[in-house]
């Protein structure tokens, strides 16, 4: 064989990659930073660079743009486990997770704070008890979305769209209207470091773990992809498909649940408004972005982390390029289309087209 | 038999649409009663309903169009954050009202078209493209400015006389306490919003691209074998939603008077649970407009009851309309296993 | 073109990636006749029909319609009509959310002067439409208010309105009993005297040589040959289509054996589920195959359903090895050794996305439940020996299932059961749709498994097949468990027994 055709192989097993997509946006975003930091002069490496430093509040701690990155895109990465399961089990979005994020926050310094207190350092309660609690809502959330889509078959974005509509609203009512600060070091601990790590990173990983191993070593994957492809025919082959639809929910809320528990630790305190705003989109971006089709089916779960820890990537870089917060989404807009028109099939069509008539003019 | 049958189910729709006009009667009628003192039994408490929706209208009828395709828009509250500063940035700069409005429709159209395009043509989900386009509009407010910016009357004259113009209704007037005949008004931005319903209740009902919104979402597949451009049709509804949306956003700058960059969060919801709650469905091919506008009075006289009782927390509509939201889409699920039942 | 052609094709030729879907295949259609294409899976009769069509580009070959000069190449099924070519498929193409009227008009609607639609103008044209072609509809009604067979008829009636000159019917009669088919040959007369060419795909030869005038067979994408009815007998055809293995269906027997005494598999009393299936008594023997007969919506496959959970029975008790059990859903029944091969492939049968090893291992994988997960070792050893055993043809074990023919994907879930070692398997039109070959490698194993001491719940609407397979039959009418016929079955004693009435 050729060494020609021998490349081409190897060129179409990496087109057909399922993680291409997401590791090229990653490439990309490296690079401009490199270039970044090389036009003003700075190390060109320097955005991988990882160093320790002391601080006077946490002591020494990992430092660098990566760790940063990552440890920001904790929450989304979080998220995005969550949805990668709703969206192969029911071919549809959960939008609610933000706002179930928000209450559950809520909820639970409310439960360490004492209704009604604004600010504390005191704990009401046992913190387990307050993280239980946050938890507890969570799954509570997650099983009411369930409950929506998989017993009374409605939509899942309309099922969801009660929550993101009423959860934050709730979280608003339990908390008297009011930002709860729970300004107490055991509570912080979720938002700071574990060492020199941050504990966002440490629980994240936990998490994946956790699920990649169920994953691996249960059929829970097999049974998740077939209801998602074909919930009838999963049904008459003995799969419980209302169940595993409204446990791949419940595992959504309950990942939701975590993800608000480390924002809300973050920031020592349940801002109802503010916690986890848009981050619903960011979790169905990073799924999308990690290759996994949003009709449900086939997942990847690797692609949607690596899709999680990218729009963070993006998200960091375009700060660092002194971007503002709110002028930001534009970007991110143009880096989402950008991608979905790469991967829409009668996009890759035309260009197949395009491939072969200038293959049979050049022929010619 | 079968007719009889056939009778029974074709009405479970209309049911519905009655649900939702005597909720609507209920709840303002409770509103009455429980805040007659306040008010609230007045004519003009309605009209005043009318006018802070007047943009949402606009925006739920093109989301309803959208919705019938089985489709989805989510950047419409974005659209008219941007909308919204676009007006006040370009008539602080000496634009005139009546250019700028021309611009944004355009854009707003021209908006919609990509959109469109890339649901239509490129297949890619709506939901994505919608998402995509809210993060784009709602950056691009900030480029434009992030500060709050407001339309006063030395900025643009014409746009604060069609924003304070009422316009007088020779009906259902009251006298106030001190003996004053209050005449019920409205703004001009209502009368733009009952065009709006009126020509796309017509479109809807009476012209083909009305028609085939209803087949493209009853079976896109169908509708491509029957011979339909299933792809410009798409593109057509999403177009028409971003530029109701631009309508709707004049409409609604005309109440706010601003542009901000948070203006008009979650708008996008409220035009989606106002489609709903008027028994559209998301799966595309059921719904109408006089539903989708009844949705909104409905959201309407709810944030309208909580702003009168004045000690309930801010939270209340949202938490309200979602209950709604949630009793509506359980009534519609159990219609349609009565509906399965029936056929089984 | 000679006078009275309608449409000829002529060197179409057709590739997929790796597969050559028509090679020089050829087709004349003449005015006011109604002409079968027949062929089995994969010999490219859908194919061939895209392409005239406009959903697939067909790389070489010609296509000419009466009236037209020059070839023509249709890029959509818009050009299609255009040229006068319509199709109506097995699964109806209309909009089931519009009315009647609306469905016979969208795209084409009368305007008034204003430029809306003429909506009285339109309902009372469709009205005489529907009359004209004696479909018994109120046009104003919703598509969904109706049956399959009249939303069929609606699809044709539009076509024909259409004014279209070739009128294709991919397999219109698959779904329908008998009496709607007849319906729907009346109509197909009709059309042609109005001088219609009309190409009629279907798997049911009986149906062929009741209305058709000519045959064009086609055989793994190239053409047999094309035949005047009277001068190709059923066993011709068959020969034509399969090129060999002819004899096989006739070597197909069931030992004779009297089960009277034989231990009971299953045994129910009374079972019902509301609406579909009046209660009903069935016990089934071990090693028994037990057939059902009836029309279409008889209640033959509610009637299984029934006792496999798929519809939860709302009355009656069932027991299994004589014990008695409670079934809630699918599972259940398979953890009581129970099987079930439903009759809708695509909607209840196949995981499309799936590969064709996890398509097998998916009952077995369900009743070991979620925690215990077969090696990935064990899952492809089960999926290469039941490809081995019921010899299904695809690429790999990895292959998606989607991506086989229907028979083989057929043979992919009848090995999900056969994996699981059921001792009770219920067969819903296990051959629907399929081709002869596969129809009797189905049927062969069916008696191997009876041999083995399995018991079987056959349903077909071949009462043949049923017959050569079955011990015994028991008919279906109208929801209702109407009768069991054991000895001396023959098809015609079957038939009346189904006709039912006072004979």
């Amino acid at each position: 064989m050729s060494k020609k055709s021998n490349s081409k192989i190897y060129w179409n097993k990496l087109k057909n990659w399922p993680l291409l997509l997401p590791v090229i946006a990653l490439i990309l975003v490296m690079a401009v930073n490199i270039i970044h930091d090389a036009a003003i002069g700075e190390n060109p490496l320097s955005f991988f660079m990882i160093s320790l430093r002391n601080t006077t509040t946490s002591g020494t701690i990992l430092y660098g743009r990566i760790i940063d990155i990552i440890n920001r895109g904790s929450e989304v990465a979080i998220l995005a486990i969550g949805m990668t399961l709703v969206v192969s089990a029911s071919a549809g979005t959960d939008i609610s997770v933000g706002s179930v994020m928000s209450l559950c926050a809520s909820f639970m310094c409310m439960m360490l704070a004492g209704y009604g207190v604004s600010s504390t350092t005191t704990l009401a309660m046992p913190l387990a008890i307050g993280l239980l609690c946050a938890v507890v809502m969570g799954i509570v959330c997650g099983a009411f979305n369930g409950t929506l889509v998989a017993h009374l078959k409605i939509q899942p974005m309309v099922a969801t769209l009660i929550l993101y509509s009423a959860a934050r609203a709730i979280g608003l009512l339990l908390c008297n209207d009011l930002i709860v600060y729970v300004r107490n070091p055991s509570f912080a601990y979720f938002g700071a470091f574990t060492g020199p790590i941050p504990t966002p990173i440490i629980i994240t990983a936990i998490c994946i773990i956790i699920v990649s191993l169920v994953l691996k070593k249960t059929a829970l994957g097999m049974y998740i992809q077939s209801v998602g492809i074909n919930a009838r025919a999963s049904r008459i082959a003995g799969l419980n498909s209302r169940l595993l639809i409204f446990l791949a929910y419940t595992l959504c809320g309950l990942f939701a649940a975590i993800a608000g528990i480390v924002a809300s630790s973050r920031i020592t305190s349940a801002d109802s408004n503010n916690i986890g705003l848009y981050l619903e989109m960011d979790a169905i971006l990073s799924v999308a972005l990690g290759g996994n089709s949003l009709g449900g089916g086939k997942f990847n779960l690797a692609g949607s982390i690596i899709g999680a820890y990218t729009i963070q990537a993006i998200t960091t870089t375009l700060y660092a390029l002194g971007v503002s917060t709110n002028q930001a989404p534009v970007f991110k807009a143009i880096i989402v289309i950008l991608i979905v028109v790469i991967e829409a099939p009668p996009f890759k069509a035309f260009v197949r087209k395009f491939n072969a008539s200038r293959a049979a003019a050049r022929e010619v | 038999m079968d007719k009889a049958k056939t009778k029974k189910q074709y009405n479970s729709n209309t049911i519905l649409l009655f649900i939702t006009i005597a909720l609507f009667i209920v709840l303002y009628a409770g509103g009455c009663v429980a805040y007659g003192s306040k008010g609230f039994t007045h004519f003009q408490t309605f009209l005043n309903i009318l006018i802070t929706n007047a943009g949402l209208i606009c925006v739920t009828c093109g989301m309803t169009c959208v919705m019938l395709t089985g489709g989805i828009d989510i950047s419409v509250g974005a659209l008219i954050a941007m909308d919204c500063m676009l007006l006040a940035v370009g008539m602080k700069n000496g634009m005139g009202a009546v250019p700028m409005i021309i611009i944004i429709l355009l854009i707003g159209a021209v908006f919609g078209i990509f959109q469109g395009f890339l649901v239509g043509y490129l297949e890619i989900q709506p939901f994505i493209v919608s998402m995509a386009g809210m993060f784009f509009c709602r950056g691009m407010t900030a480029v434009i400015c992030t500060d709050q910016v407001s339309i006063t009357q030395e900025i643009s004259p014409t746009f604060y006389a069609w924003a304070n113009a009422k316009i007088v209704l020779p009906f259902g007037g009251y006298t106030n306490n001190k003996g004053k005949y209050m005449a019920p008004y409205v703004r001009p931005a209502v009368i733009v919003a009952l065009l709006v319903l009126v020509v796309i209740f017509i479109l809807l009902r009476y012209t083909k691209f009305g028609r085939s919104l209803y087949a493209v979402g009853g079976s896109e597949q169908s509708a491509a074998m029957m011979g339909l451009n299933v792809k410009m049709i798409k593109m057509k509804a999403y177009m028409l939603s971003s530029f109701l949306c631009s309508i709707g956003g004049i409409c609604y700058c005309l109440n706010t008077m601003a542009g901000s960059v948070s203006q008009a969060t979650g708008l996008e919801m409220d035009a989606i649970s106002s489609a709903v709650i008027g028994g559209t469905l998301l799966t595309g091919g059921v719904g109408n407009v006089i539903g989708s506008f009844f949705g909104v009075l409905i959201n309407g006289t709810i944030s309208s009851i909580v702003k009168t009782n004045g000690k309930l927390a801010s939270s209340w509509p949202n938490i309200l309309t979602a209950m709604l939201l949630f009793i509506f889409i359980v009534i519609q699920s159990i219609f349609a296993a009565i509906r399965e039942r029936k056929k089984a | 073109m000679e006078n009275n052609v309608v449409l000829r094709a002529r060197g179409i030729s057709m590739t997929f990636p790796g597969v050559k879907a028509l090679d020089n295949v050829q087709l004349t259609l003449r005015k006011g006749e109604i002409h079968a294409l027949m062929g089995e899976n994969g010999a490219g009769k859908s194919t061939l029909i895209k392409c005239l069509t406009g959903i697939n580009d067909f790389e070489a070959g010609e296509i000419h319609i009466d009236g037209i000069n020059g070839t023509i190449k249709n890029h959509s099924t818009r050009d299609a009509q255009n040229v006068g070519i319509s199709t109506v498929y097995q699964e109806v193409n209309l909009c089931p959310n519009l009315s009647v009227a609306e469905n016979l008009f969208i795209g084409r609607e009368p305007l008034t002067k204003l430029h809306t639609i003429d909506r009285k103008s339109y309902n009372s044209r469709s009205q005489k439409i529907m009359d004209e072609l004696g479909i018994s509809v109120d046009v104003t009604q919703n598509l969904e208010n109706y049956s399959l067979a009249i939303q069929q008829m609606v699809a044709i009636a539009r076509a024909v309105d259409m004014e279209c000159k070739v009128l294709i019917l991919d397999e219109p009669t698959s779904s329908l009993d008998d009496e709607e088919v007849e319906k729907l040959f009346k109509l197909m007369r009709k059309l042609k005297e109005k001088g219609v060419g009309i190409l009629f795909v279907t798997h049911f030869l009986e149906q062929v040589y009741a209305v058709c005038d000519r045959i064009t067979v086609l055989r793994n994408g190239t053409f047999v040959g094309e035949y005047p009815i009277s001068e190709l007998p059923r066993v011709k055809l068959v020969a034509a289509m399969m090129g060999k293995y002819l004899n096989d269906l006739e070597s197909i027997h069931k030992e004779n054996k009297d089960f009277t005494n034989a231990p009971m598999e299953i045994s129910a009393k009374g079972l019902s589920h509301t609406g579909t299936v009046k209660p009903f008594d069935l016990d089934i023997h071990k090693g028994e195959v037990v057939g059902v007969a009836g029309l279409l919506g008889s209640g033959r496959s509610e009637l299984a359903r029934a006792i496999y959970g798929a519809d939860k029975a709302n009355t009656g008790t069932l027991e299994v090895d004589g014990k008695p059990v409670k079934i809630n859903q699918p599972i259940d029944a398979m953890n009581k050794g129970m099987g079930m091969l439903p009759d809708d492939r695509k909607a209840e049968g196949i995981i499309a996305d799936l590969s064709v090893r996890e398509n097998i291992i998916l009952a077995l994988q369900a009743k070991r439940g979620m925690f215990k997960l077969l090696s990935r070792a064990k899952q492809e050893e089960i999926a290469d020996r039941y490809i081995d055993l019921v010899q299904i043809k695809t690429a790999s074990r990895e292959t998606l299932i989607k991506q086989l023919s229907g028979g083989n994907q057929q043979k992919v879930i009848l090995a999900r059961w056969l994996a699981t070692d059921p001792d009770f398997l219920i067969l819903d039109e296990p051959t629907r749709g399929i081709d002869i070959g596969t129809k009797s490698e189905i049927q062969k194993l069916i008696i191997k498994l009876a041999g083995e001491g399995k018991s079987v719940l056959f349903i077909s609407s071949e009462i043949e097949e049923m017959l050569r397979t079955s011990n015994r039959m028991i008919i279906m009418r109208d929801g209702e468990k109407v009768g069991e016929l054991d000895r001396e079955l023959s098809q015609e004693g079957v038939m009346h027994a189904i006709a039912g009435g006072e004979g």
